[in-house]
């Protein structure tokens, strides 16, 4: 019996075996080296320190919350705070800096692009679109025309006061519907279309007597808004007829639809709902896509 | 009772670790002791002092010769300058090592083992010191026996201070490599080290202490991963540590006087192991803890002097030669040594070393003074303007690796181009776009053109030239257009 319990010495190391045996192959029984043993042993011991210090265990209704109180949470809003000791230095400088000079300081004006794109894609990016390219009745803010002007000033006071909306001092503009109010007949309309059709296709498009007779009902109706010439009114966010971006679209149905019901975009204030500060970073952002006027 | 008494005894003593033997290498004198005196010198003298070595780049670039500025995300190297994007050149210099320490492998055994590794230069370091302040070995160990006394804890004390000491140089230096040198020092003297660098330095100072002082010889033969395949790089042409069986044994003790007949020149006297510092008896073979190092034939030479034989009983020797000496002795012939040190392997690794070389020096010399990137923007793609013709947004990089600023203008080819205007808080023009020495530039530009309708994507050329010398760089994009 004792001969059998006794461990097999391996015949050349004289090492016991651990009495496993792959392919003929037997496993010694080496004790690991100390230092091997004590990093275990540390790491074990790290372990517990960890689980006394930081939160480890499930329990049924938590977890426990180990003594530093450390949280991924805490962490978090600890981060929100240092970064905020960090942008406070350039948002009371946004504050202080008029809308004008603010493009003076380079590092100033990339925060207030930074802070105007970060809004934008909360606030704006609904209607506008996210890169805003805008879409059908809403515009591109990336192009050269604007309804309302497209200085700085004139970007900040519509994003204050939006378009035909609920604030005091808010613009409004409305388009009579020719068609649905019975102003203009159907086949006048069609007239009209043709030749604010042809107005933006310049002499692309051929002329007819149907733009002729266009021509003299344009001439009656709607000059006072447009222009004579199709060039719109920023004073009363009159669309530019004879260039080649369209809000609600430029091919003749279009027109016609537009003429026949008239459209009267909302843009709401806001005022009151975002701080000056960031109104003025969106302005900055908005000029800085690429239309922005001097 | 008689039983129990029985298995007790029978009982395996339960070991639960292997308690590290000390090893206690004599000191020595000879050819190779020498050598590696030698190589320690030139090593440490290189490690600590090129961080001090001066490199005029001009204005606003550091001119330390080899420095790797973390902050600024680039690498300097005299003339070479690598920055951050460009990293696949450290690993072409770490695949540069890897081959030379298999060359040099290959031919050898394990000499950078022996000789080079930081591991055993510091190690041999530590033990001079231990040396001097505690004795020779036997000294050593009876003093690691003895009972705590005054002279023991004096000893004990003032190495390991000496220890923490060349650990702190070590540490220190090596930080040195990765900041302006001068201004570190000054900061050391005036002790307003920058946390950072202190918790580097005390950290390197604590491994310096623990690797050279405690673990020494278990890192080589446990830690290092080096170690268990390097005898991939041996062949039988390969220079490693041998003990000459055939004219040393049978061993035994001799007497001044004794016949030499009938038995062989080794003398048992166990100095071969006593300086071993991996603690090994190179006669039983070769073997994976052996570094090369090449002390016990120092050892050995020492004793054949003394007992009037002719040395290098222990050598570099090749296994080839040792069967063909084997060979010889047999039949009675005069063995005539050979050692092929170009071998198929051997030219072979030479080869790969020339290749990547090559590589790295034509790519590093064929770099561009600057390069140009572009990323075209993909939200909104275009953007339709009043007059009908499109415009495309673009951001662009410049990367000005040049010592000196540089204005660059841009151009665009493959589109009839109306404007480009670039994007910034005040008006830059296209055609002076300045980007300062050593940085990158960055630019939004948009480009308007006309596209034919119909056409939706059309390949355009990016290009900037340099106003100073009209050298150009240029990159491929695309345009788009609408769908009509
Ligand atoms: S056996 Fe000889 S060469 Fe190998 S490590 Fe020991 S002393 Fe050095
Ligand atoms: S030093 Fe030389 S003689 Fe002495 S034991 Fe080693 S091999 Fe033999």
């Amino acid at each position: 019996m004792s001969e059998q319990n006794k461990p097999e010495k391996d015949k050349f190391s004289g090492v016991e075996t651990t009495g496993h045996e792959w392919d003929g192959i037997k496993e010694l029984n080496n004790p690991a080296p100390r230092w091997w043993l004590l990093v275990f042993i540390i790491c074990i011991i790290w372990s517990i320190g960890y689980w006394i210090l930081f939160p480890a265990w499930p329990t049924i209704a938590a977890n426990t919350k180990g003594i530093l109180g450390w949280s991924t949470k805490q962490e978090l809003s600890d981060n929100q705070r240092d970064l905020q000791a960090i942008r406070g230095k350039f948002a009371e400088q946004l504050a202080a800096t008029p809308l004008q000079d603010i493009a003076n300081d380079p590092q100033l004006f990339e925060y207030a692009r930074q802070a105007g794109l970060a809004s934008f894609k909360t606030n704006c990016a609904a209607c506008h679109g996210s890169g805003a390219a805008g879409g059908n009745g809403y515009p591109n803010l990336n192009d050269d025309d604007w309804l309302w002007g497209g200085k700085l000033d004139d970007i900040y006071h519509s994003i204050k006061v939006g378009i035909r909306s609920t604030h005091k001092d808010t613009r409004f503009s409305q388009m009579p519907s020719f068609g649905k109010d019975g102003v203009l007949k159907p086949d006048e309309i069609k007239d009209v279309a043709s030749y604010v059709e042809q107005l933006h296709k310049g002499s692309a498009a051929e002329t007819n007597e149907a733009t002729a007779r266009g021509a003299k009902i344009f001439a009656d109706n709607c000059v006072a808004c447009h222009g004579a010439t199709g060039g719109g009114d920023r004073n009363q966010g009159a669309p530019r007829l004879n260039d080649a971006i369209w809000l609600y679209g430029g091919d003749k149905k279009s027109i016609i639809a537009s003429v026949t019901n008239a459209h009267a975009g909302v843009m709401p204030t806001w005022e009151g709902r975002l701080d000056d500060d960031t109104i003025k970073a969106l302005a900055i952002y908005v000029h800085s896509l690429g239309g922005g006027e001097k | 009772m008689t039983d129990k008494s029985l298995s007790e005894a029978d009982a395996p003593k339960i070991k639960f670790f292997e308690k590290a033997r000390r090893i206690y290498p004599k000191d020595i004198t000879g050819t190779f002791r020498r050598l590696k005196w030698a190589v320690m010198a030139v090593l440490l003298a290189i490690y600590y002092f090129t961080p001090f070595i001066r490199f005029d780049r001009g204005p606003h670039v550091p001119s330390q010769a080899i420095l790797i500025d973390m902050e600024g995300r680039r690498a300097y190297f005299f003339m070479f300058e690598i920055w951050s994007q460009e990293v696949y050149y450290f690993a072409g210099i770490l695949i540069l090592a890897a081959l030379f320490l298999f060359f040099a492998t290959s031919l050898f055994g394990r000499v950078w083992c022996g000789y080079a590794c930081p591991q055993t230069v510091w190690t041999d370091l530590f033990v001079k010191v231990e040396h001097f302040i505690q004795g020779d070995h036997v000294a050593r160990q009876r003093l690691d026996k003895g009972q705590w006394n005054f002279n023991k804890i004096w000893r004990k004390v003032v190495t390991h201070i000496l220890w923490i000491v060349i650990g702190a140089a070590t540490g220190g230096a090596w930080t040195l490599y990765f900041t302006d040198a001068p201004t570190l020092i000054d900061q050391i003297i005036h002790l307003s080290v920058p946390w950072q660098t202190q918790i580097w330095i005390y950290a390197l100072t604590a491994s310096t202490y623990i690797m050279a002082g405690f673990a020494r010889e278990q890192v080589c033969a446990y830690m290092c991963p080096y170690a268990r395949f390097q005898s991939g790089m041996f062949d039988r042409g390969t220079l490693i540590i041998s003990y000459d069986k055939e004219r040393g044994e049978p061993r035994g003790s001799h007497k001044k006087g004794d016949s030499w007949d009938n038995r062989g020149a080794c003398v048992d006297c166990n100095a071969c192991v006593q300086v071993c510092p991996v603690g090994i008896d190179i006669r039983n073979g070769l073997q994976y803890q052996c570094i090369a190092c090449g002390l016990c034939i120092d050892a050995c030479n020492d004793i054949m002097d003394k007992v009037g034989l002719p040395g290098n009983l222990i050598r570099y020797d090749t296994a080839n030669n040792q069967e063909a000496r084997a060979a010889c002795h047999s039949k009675g012939e005069v063995f005539k040594e050979k050692n092929h040190l170009l071998r198929p392997r051997t030219i072979y690794y030479v080869c790969v070393m020339t290749l990547v070389c090559a590589i790295m020096l034509y790519s590093l010399l064929g770099r561009a003074p600057f390069t140009l990137n572009v990323l075209h923007e993909r939200n909104p793609l275009f953007v339709t303007l009043s007059d009908g013709s499109v415009r495309n947004s673009y951001k662009i990089h410049i990367l000005n690796r040049n010592l000196h600023d540089q204005t660059f203008a841009l151009s665009v080819n493959g589109v009839d181009v109306k404007s480009i205007k670039i994007l910034a808080a005040t008006e830059v023009e296209p055609e002076k776009l300045g980007v300062l020495a050593d940085s990158v530039g960055e630019f939004r530009v948009t480009v308007a053109a006309e596209l034919p309708s119909k056409e939706v994507r059309r390949d355009i050329e990016f290009v900037i030239r340099s106003t100073s010398d009209g050298s150009e760089a240029r990159t491929k994009t695309m345009f788009i257009g609408k769908a009509q």
